[in-house]
């Protein structure tokens, strides 16, 4: 008898603590949630804008995108997200978020930006898992090279030089470290090949995307928890 | 309590019973992170929060949890302090917070923490629990900075780059460039570095207390005949 009383005091001072920490974080999950989904939007919004300045556009970025299915011929084996750039209501560039999936260790997630008349805005990397040292100078915080792409088309290099130079293409790889450029060099020439194919479907599944107005002006806010 | 059991904290901490140089605890993360000082600041400095916090929770509830689901309720407590953290970091220091990613919430798996609830915190009282959690932390954030700052002045040949990540943008041109033009050197960046530049620090540390000891009982003959003159 002693001994239940024993079980049954213990398994309710546990669970006196479960509530107490769940407490715990619950209020600090309310009462950080806010900042922390401003912060995302914010982040996401300055890594945009390194590739579209914000005098390039006037619509809200954040707020213009839409998903394309995961397709093979972007190299993607998920759905990926397009934010659509517009000047004066009409679209200037689109800004594909894909992944590379061919880095050295792993994938490398980047932002890809092409311009409506089929030019690179410009690349940046978001994230990676490459060498540091050798394959992180894919980073504007470590090297210019990714500044490389800007104004770059399909046109300029020719097809076949759409390749690090080692391949015998244009774009330069570094030293110790050819897989990763390699791997952002096909992953863009992907995106600008897509783009030109398939520019009035996306520009299509974008309008479609607006006329439904289901897309809720704060993403991340609308749902409550 | 009396002063010299607090002397007899902090010395515990910080060289004694060091957590990362004695205790070997929490090396998951002391590895990982330490590519930088301000890397390794960050996580010291989240540590420290989280080991004072679950010290103070657990000393105050000690008389209130049995014996037997004791290891149980200190789990819950760390685990519900480090979320927290980990929002709080996610909220007002994001960038650090992307930067530190998985190793906040996998405080929670540094052993040193519920090895100080055990053995210090559920014994003793409120304050000598925060002040063991406080020096516990500093003592393993002084080894993260200190690996941290071995490894990023061999590795890239600077000091504190990235310091806006944590102090804002102040702190952007805090980076000091020790060599110009350093190619780098990036066996000090990868794990082995890790390994090897802990390993160094604890040979050090090993060193200086031997001397110490060498010296100690050189001291003692020595004071032994003098204490007998002036007796």
């Amino acid at each position: 008898m002693k001994n239940n009383r024993y079980i049954v005091v213990s398994g309710l001072i546990l669970s006196l603590f479960a509530i107490l920490g769940t407490a715990i974080v619950g209020i600090t999950y309310e009462s950080t949630a806010d900042k922390i989904a401003d912060n995302e939007r914010r982040a996401l919004l300055r890594k945009l804008n390194q590739i579209l300045p914000s005098n390039l556009y006037d619509n809200n970025l954040l707020n213009s995108h839409f998903n394309i299915e995961a397709d093979q011929r972007l190299g993607q084996d998920h759905p990926s997200t397009v934010y659509v750039a517009k000047q004066q209501e009409q679209i200037s560039a689109m800004i594909f978020s894909v992944i590379a999936p061919k880095g050295y260790s792993g994938e490398i997630k980047m932002l890809v930006g092409v311009n409506v008349n089929g030019s690179l805005a410009g690349v940046r990397i978001v994230s990676h898992k490459e060498t540091p040292g050798l394959g992180d100078a894919i980073e504007i915080e470590r090297n210019d090279w990714v500044l490389g792409f800007n104004g770059k088309s399909l046109e300029n290099p020719d097809e076949r030089d759409w390749k690090v130079k080692r391949d015998g293409g244009v774009f330069d790889q570094f030293t110790g470290a050819t897989i990763t450029p390699r791997a952002v060099v096909h992953a863009v020439h992907l995106c600008l090949v897509y783009f030109n194919r398939h520019k009035k479907e996306l520009i299509k599944q974008y309008t479609e995307r607006l006329n439904k107005t289901s897309i809720p002006l704060h993403p991340k806010s609308s749902t409550k928890h | 309590m009396s002063d010299t059991n607090y002397n007899e904290i902090s010395k515990n901490g910080l060289w004694n019973n060091n957590v990362a140089l004695v205790q070997l605890l929490g090396l998951c993360p002391l590895l990982a992170v330490t590519g930088t000082v301000i890397n390794g600041l960050g996580l010291g400095l989240a540590t420290l929060l989280t080991l004072v916090l679950s010290n103070a929770i657990v000393s105050m509830i000690r008389h209130w949890v049995r014996p037997e689901v004791r290891v149980p309720v200190f789990v819950l407590i760390i685990a519900s302090v480090v979320t927290a953290i980990e929002l709080a970091m996610n909220a007002w220091l994001y960038d650090l917070y992307i930067v530190l990613g998985i190793f906040i919430p996998l405080i929670v798996t540094n052993c040193g923490i519920l090895a100080r609830a055990e053995a210090f915190a559920s014994k003793n009282n409120l304050l000598p629990s925060i002040m063991d959690g406080f020096m516990m932390g500093i003592g393993f954030m002084l080894i993260l900075i200190l690996l941290g700052g071995i490894r990023e002045a061999l590795g890239y040949g600077t000091l504190f780059s990235n310091a806006h990540l944590m102090f804002g943008e102040v702190a952007r041109d805090w980076t000091l460039v020790i060599i110009d033009d350093y190619a780098g050197f990036l066996l000090a960046i990868l794990p082995p570095g890790a390994f090897i530049g802990l390993g160094l620090i604890i040979a050090l540390k090993n060193v200086i207390d031997k001397r110490a000891k060498k010296k100690q009982t050189l001291g003692n003959i020595k004071a032994e005949p003098s204490t007998a003159a002036s007796a």
